[in-house]
């Protein structure tokens, strides 16, 4: 049995790092994304300080929302997708699987990014801690709830723009509590009470999505 | 215990009950609509400090409770199609999203009429608009979900597994924005021990509310109707229902 989950993980790392230009991709959107904000707002440095916090992370859910798209795609289409449905291992755990070496090589990577994303955007070192930490609990918790929107689309044709309908509601007490962490840290003040409720939300999404992510992929295979 | 409830999972049964039920509530929505916004509109007394322009508070408020309790009804009716896989819940569940829909942008826009009065601005982002906003969203999420699917059975399952993402994402978007933002009034009639409103403002505002209640009920109903209609085209007791009218038609 637990071979089968490894063999599973293993699959999907090797998938990954076979295409390792599209590894790249979600990364060089985002910075081109955040490169757009000093460009058509002005590169004064205080005005960048203070919406540094909210253009990083909603340039992190354009990412990684353009990126989620790949979650199950290529899998249904193939069929192996359905093969491992049919395999008797119980579905949610291969979809909790899936999304984590997802976020692993897709959403995870944008961290390595949040230094010189900072610095571009000014950043104090306080303020990048709390980013960090925030992008760090907020980045699976995206991936988690995004892959139930992303099994429900995976069989609709040109499901990407619905995708981003979908979820980008969804996500919005996300950006919102995680802008307000790195805006407290702005002012000394603490955020742990945010970074809380963030880890909440995760533990929550953790502990059930996987059961809506088979089910809404069993509603696709039909 | 709910063996009476089970019928209704057939479509035909369903359809019967609808059709019971639509005379009913629209004779019930006309009935307080008309007597709540006349009452409301001409007879209740001015509010000391908004004037006149605090009437629209008549259908304000009614839109923007239901808007919510609309989208906790549909995904009550999600529960419902994902547990005894019921098609007619599925059905019912798209039959109220429009509705529901148009009920928040009500919400939204009469809250832009009332907000240039008072506040001197059609759009702030304050907290209760803006969660009424992701509430439209979320709405149209749903209902763009369901159009993208040709099988409508399986666009329904998709719908709600999507309502029901949605509906645990209110209150964690209402708090948070709530948190982020306030300017709007509180609540004036949640506080049912002592409500800051009056009486005589009271009961128009109440008996709207009902009206509004009972003319979602009725549209939804009629909107199921169609949908039943639509997706059992050729199951005999529609075509017999079809040609029975038809027979009706040309015997007049």
């Amino acid at each position: 049995m637990r071979a089968l989950y490894r063999g599973v993980l293993k699959r999907e790392l090797a998938l990954a790092f076979q295409h390792r230009a599209e590894l790249v991709q979600p990364l060089m959107f985002m910075l081109m994304v955040v490169t757009l904000f000093p460009l058509g707002i002005g590169p004064g440095p205080e005005t960048l300080q203070r919406i540094g916090p909210g253009v990083i992370w909603i340039a992190a859910i354009l990412s990684s929302l353009l990126g989620m798209e790949r979650l199950f795609r290529e899998d249904f289409q193939d069929g192996s997708l359905e093969q491992l449905m049919l395999s008797g291992l119980p579905v949610s755990l291969i979809a909790a699987i899936k999304v984590f070496t997802h976020w692993l090589v897709s959403t995870g990577p944008l961290l390595i990014m949040s230094p010189l994303l900072a610095m571009f955007l000014n950043l104090t070192l306080d303020m990048y801690v709390a980013l960090l930490l925030t992008l760090l609990l907020g980045t699976p918790l995206l991936s988690f709830v995004g892959a139930i929107a992303v099994g429900l689309t995976v069989g609709v044709q040109r499901g990407g723009i619905l995708l981003a309908l979908l979820l980008i509601p969804v996500f919005i007490p996300l950006l919102i509590f995680a802008t307000s962490a790195v805006d407290s840290a702005a002012l000394q003040l603490p955020y742990l009470p945010q970074l809380a409720i963030i880890g909440a939300m995760l533990l929550l999404a953790i502990a059930v999505s996987p059961f809506a992510i088979a089910y809404s992929l069993r509603v696709s295979q039909n | 215990m709910w063996k009476w409830l089970h019928p209704y999972a057939k479509t035909e049964r369903a359809y019967q009950l609808c059709q019971i039920l639509q005379p009913w509530f629209w004779a019930g929505a006309l009935l307080c609509l008309a007597v709540g916004t006349v009452w409301g509109l001409a007879f209740a007394p001015q509010d000391y400090q908004q004037g006149d322009s605090f009437r629209i508070i008549y259908i304000h408020v009614p839109s923007a409770i239901l808007s919510m309790s609309t989208y906790v009804a549909m995904a009550v009716a999600a529960v419902v199609g994902l547990v005894w896989q019921w098609r007619t819940a599925f059905m019912a569940m798209i039959a109220m999203a429009p509705v529901g829909a148009v009920m928040t942008f009500i919400a939204l826009f009469t809250g832009a009429a009332w907000g240039k009065p008072m506040w001197g601005a059609w759009w702030v982002w304050d907290a209760r608009l803006t969660s009424e906003l992701i509430l439209l969203f979320l709405y149209l999420g749903v209902i763009a979900l369901y159009g993208a699917f040709d099988d409508k059975l399986q666009g329904g399952k998709a719908a709600g597994v999507m309502a029901l993402v949605g509906v645990v994402n209110v209150p964690i978007i209402h708090y948070s924005v709530e948190w982020w933002n306030t300017l709007h009034q509180g609540a004036t009639i949640s506080k049912f021990d002592k409500p800051s409103i009056a009486p005589e403002m009271l009961w128009p505002l109440l008996l709207n509310l009902l009206g509004f209640a009972l003319f979602i009920a009725a549209v939804t109903v009629m909107r199921m109707r169609n949908e039943i209609i639509l997706r059992e085209m050729q199951r005999p007791w529609v075509k017999a229902m079809a040609d029975k009218a038809e027979g009706d038609r040309h015997a007049v």
